[in-house]
């Protein structure tokens, strides 16, 4: 099936109003109208009437899309841009095949083997890494990269993953929740301390916590890329790895897997595949972030998270904003003895990261940041706290271009301080 | 299609960069909030009004037609390239030029956010108050091209009450300065006031000198629900009669609180049939007092329900009631031809009386909301296209419509302008000498036709 087809009576939707001006973070920053959403939607419906072909300019308009959920959060006619763009890029790469970039993210992601093998997985998110990492943070690799030539500073992975060091199922409390755990492979690989710290804290509640062994990767560097047969694959491995545990909820603590089990798993994946869909809504049902969790469990940050003295303010993963997750990270940091919140200005707009986006178009992103980096700077933390580490290697990138010496972290590090 | 040596001088005269022609690219700027779509030859984006001057010289002379455009976010397609030729963007010009705070008056380039100018003001205690509903994406520059409104002008006035001066380029390519920075000046015609609403027809605007007021001290929030639509069009009246001029008077008729409830419940009592949102605004002692006396004024009659809010959330939360009118209209029909009638503002309940019969007798579904404290109401007539002769019905429900406005002693449109979906009925509301007196105007200042032409009036 054309994959636009998919997508017809969505975009009649669209009244081109011009509302996703305003909250688009790729045309905020390009500002012209082939990259703000009702744009893209004008080009998927000229592409339905033939008018337009999937070359090269169709192509590199597609591209300018960080999948945020922004203008789809705002759109006074609920628009799923998302959805459509995520269609025009299956239909790209089913007419010119997947970018060089894309296959391999494909096979990397596909191959659990070759993501533990280290080597690959940095190779693969070199280009990701495309930052100079500070000397003092020491470990400092450089990896000849196939799909983009030359060398690059990447920075340093986990010697040992987390899903690696811990026992799938670790009893808790009887009559205390059971809760799977979807890792991700930014956790997994590189911010290891996010998983430690999600970890620590639901042990502390009580909670039976499962790490499923057989989990894989959400698949959303897939889907960014128009390969919907690896995110299918990926999505069929990880319902069958995560309904083998009996659990009350599936947490993610990185808001891109979140973002792909709660919404895009059923949207994108559920529709093209009907047989899936009942499964794939059960998972969503069941999805929560892991903030969002413990404070609903009754976290109590002055018993985890007390500390010395940290001026702290938040960033908004569009992943979390977009699913109403905005006030319980706050509300946690708030209640952590040591932490002083400072708000930034602008905390819910987009670092500028979009997953691959980055790849492609990464002078946009970084663009995309610097009134992010500004911000931070000038809220006077030394510490932003977020809820993604997608975000937190492309906030440290952006603090790293201003030069500015602010920590990055996730929000459950510091919330399990004491714990450690 | 334009020949590739106009192209090339229009890309000398802004920079290749800002000239574009591929395909995707003028499809991108052929659409605006009206759903027409036709497409330009090419994207010019200028960055000065130099730039500016040059392009509409060069189209003088080589005869191609230039479409000035802005966010593209009008409702009469005043930014659409009918028949081809070049759609000129001023969003690059995009500066704050100054905010003068001991004259009250600031100076921006064309291409600002109206939202953005507000933020800007408002941090130095001072307000911008017109407020369309796309403040957070449509331009200055559109806004006075366009005269634009909001539910702030029953108070504020409109766009036009706000300009002093501008910086215009004419058709022909001079570039001209009007009005001026100080509140008095009687020197030579109004020419301020005529480019205002004048829909990028007659000159384009590269810069504007905005009047300032101070930002008042605090606002309070009101949503009323009364069991009548005429309960909600007398408190209308008895509040203005009654010395009190809110800041907002939002209506919403029963049709739409229908819309609302169905789908988003936000549990409006089913005996509601109408609903005024107010805001009044100012000192915080005099507005806690305007609020007590307008309680009491609306009272007795056929109030069902007065929520007042405390604090801003509770203020956002009561005016998403308002918000969410647009999302929840598309389950009624798919398209809605979204008019904006305006009647003198104590023939309200008539007008909504005879939209509702309108309604009857074409059988097609039409919802009102809008303005009702300066009696512009938002006339939605939803359709489906997919329905065979339903469009055609709705253009015989709209041509009624607005007569029954112009009955009424009102008019077809308060904000939204003519440009191409409103001609059609345009010998409705001006008389032949009138539209002749106009395309003087127009005739004497773009001599050659090509800026914005068959806007407003059709093309002769």
């Amino acid at each position: 099936m054309d994959p636009l087809k998919r997508v017809e009576q969505e975009l009649k939707k669209c009244v081109k109003c011009g509302a996703c001006r305003a909250h688009c973070p790729a045309f905020q920053e390009l500002r012209r109208e082939p990259a703000v959403a009702r744009g893209k939607v004008a080009l998927a419906q000229h592409l339905m009437k033939g008018d337009i072909s999937l070359d090269d300019q169709t192509y590199l308009a597609m591209s300018k899309c960080l999948l945020c959920g922004s203008c789809v959060e705002k759109c006074p006619n609920d628009v799923p841009t998302d959805e459509i763009v995520i269609a025009a890029r299956e239909a790209l790469a089913a007419q010119r095949g997947l970018t060089t970039f894309h296959r391999a993210v494909g096979r990397v992601i596909r191959n659990r083997r070759l993501m533990n093998m280290g080597a690959a997985m940095a190779a693969l998110l070199g280009p990701l890494f495309f930052r100079k990492v500070p000397r003092t943070s020491g470990l400092r690799l450089r990896f000849p990269l196939p799909f983009i030539g030359g060398k690059r500073h990447i920075p340093q992975l986990a010697k040992k993953p987390f899903m690696d060091r811990h026992p799938e199922v670790i009893e808790g409390e009887p009559g205390k929740p059971r809760i799977v755990y979807f890792v991700g492979c930014m956790t997994n690989f590189v911010y290891t301390e996010i998983g430690e710290a999600a970890l620590a804290l639901f042990r502390h509640l009580g909670c039976t916590v499962i790490i499923p062994k057989e989990q894989q990767c959400c698949g959303l560097p897939g889907m960014s890329g128009g390969d919907l047969a690896t995110v299918r694959e990926l999505a069929e491995k990880n319902l069958a790895a995560l309904e083998k545990f009996e659990a009350d909820y599936i947490v993610t603590a990185c808001a891109t897997c979140g973002g792909a089990l709660h919404k895009l798993y059923p949207l994108v994946v559920g529709k093209r595949h009907p047989e899936l869909k009942a499964r794939l809504d059960a998972l969503a049902a069941k999805n929560i972030d892991a903030a969002v969790l413990l404070q609903k469990l009754g976290l109590h940050p002055e018993e985890t998270g007390a500390g010395e003295q940290l001026a702290v303010t938040y960033h908004d993963p569009c992943h979390l904003r977009t699913r109403a997750v905005t006030r319980q990270p706050r509300e946690l940091l708030r209640e952590t003895p040591g932490v002083e919140f400072l708000e930034m200005e602008g905390a819910d707009k987009c670092c500028g990261l979009g997953g691959t986006f980055n790849v492609y178009h990464y002078d946009t992103s970084l663009a995309i940041n610097a009134p992010k980096a500004a911000a931070i700077e000038k809220s006077g933390a030394s510490v932003v706290a977020t809820g993604c580490p997608g975000c937190m290697m492309q906030l440290a990138d952006g603090l790293h271009h201003r030069g500015a010496k602010t920590r990055v972290m996730h929000t459950l590090e510091i919330l399990a301080r004491r714990l450690r | 299609m334009l020949e590739s040596r106009i192209i090339e001088k229009l890309k000398a005269i802004v920079g290749a960069e800002n000239v574009a022609t591929d395909r995707q690219d003028l499809i991108c700027y052929g659409y605006d909030a009206t759903q027409f779509e036709f497409l330009p030859d090419a994207v010019v984006h200028p960055g000065s009004a130099a730039e500016v001057a040059e392009v509409l010289r060069l189209a003088n002379t080589q005869g191609f037609p230039v479409f000035p455009r802005g966010a593209g976010s009008g409702f009469t397609g005043g930014a659409l390239p009918k028949g081809g030729g070049i759609v000129l963007v001023t969003t690059r010009m995009n500066r704050i030029l100054r905010i003068d705070t001991e004259n009250l008056i600031a100076e921006v380039e064309p291409g600002v956010v109206t939202e953005e100018f507000q933020l800007a003001v408002e941090k130095l205690g001072l307000f911008y108050p017109p407020d369309p509903a796309s403040l957070k994406f449509s331009t200055l520059g559109g806004n006075v091209a366009e005269n634009a409104g909001g539910p702030r002008c029953v108070k504020y006035g409109v766009t036009r009450d706000f300009v002093m001066g501008l910086e215009v380029v004419l058709p022909t390519g001079e570039i001209i300065r009007t009005g001026g920075e100080t509140y008095k000046g009687v020197v030579g015609y109004d020419l301020t006031r005529l480019l205002c609403g004048s829909e990028g027809t007659l000159g384009v605007i590269t810069k504007i000198i905005f009047k300032l007021l101070p930002l008042p001290e605090a606002k309070k929030t009101m949503l009323t629900i009364f069991d009548s639509i005429d309960g909600a069009a007398r408190a209308v009246s008895t509040i203005i009669g009654n010395k009190i001029i809110p800041t907002t008077l939002e209506f919403m008729d029963h049709a739409t609180l229908q819309c609302v409830e169905k789908r988003f419940s936000l549990g409006i009592p089913e005996t509601g049939r109408a609903v005024l949102l107010i805001e009044v605004d100012g000192d915080r002692e005099l507005i806690e007092k305007q609020a007590a006396r307008i309680q009491e004024l609306v009272a007795p009659l056929g109030l069902v329900e007065c929520k007042v809010a405390k604090d801003a959330a509770e203020a956002e939360a009561l005016w998403k009631v308002r918000r969410l009118v647009s999302p929840s209209l598309r389950d009624v029909n798919p398209t809605k031809y979204n008019e904006d009638i305006v009647v003198p503002r104590s023939r309200v309940p008539d007008v909504i009386r005879r939209i509702d019969a309108i309604a009857g007798k074409y059988a097609i579904p039409i919802v009102n909301f809008g303005h009702a404290g300066d009696g512009n109401i938002h006339v939605n007539v939803m359709i489906d296209k997919e329905i065979p002769g339903m469009e055609e019905k709705a253009h015989g429900a709209i041509r009624e419509i607005f007569q029954a406005a112009l009955d009424l002693g009102g008019t077809m449109s308060g904000e939204h302008g003519v440009g191409l979906a409103k001609q059609p009925y345009i010998d409705l509301e001006l008389k032949p000498e009138q539209v002749a007196a106009m395309q003087a105007i127009k005739k004497a200042l773009d001599p050659n036709n090509i800026l914005n032409p068959g806007k407003m009036f059709p093309l002769e």
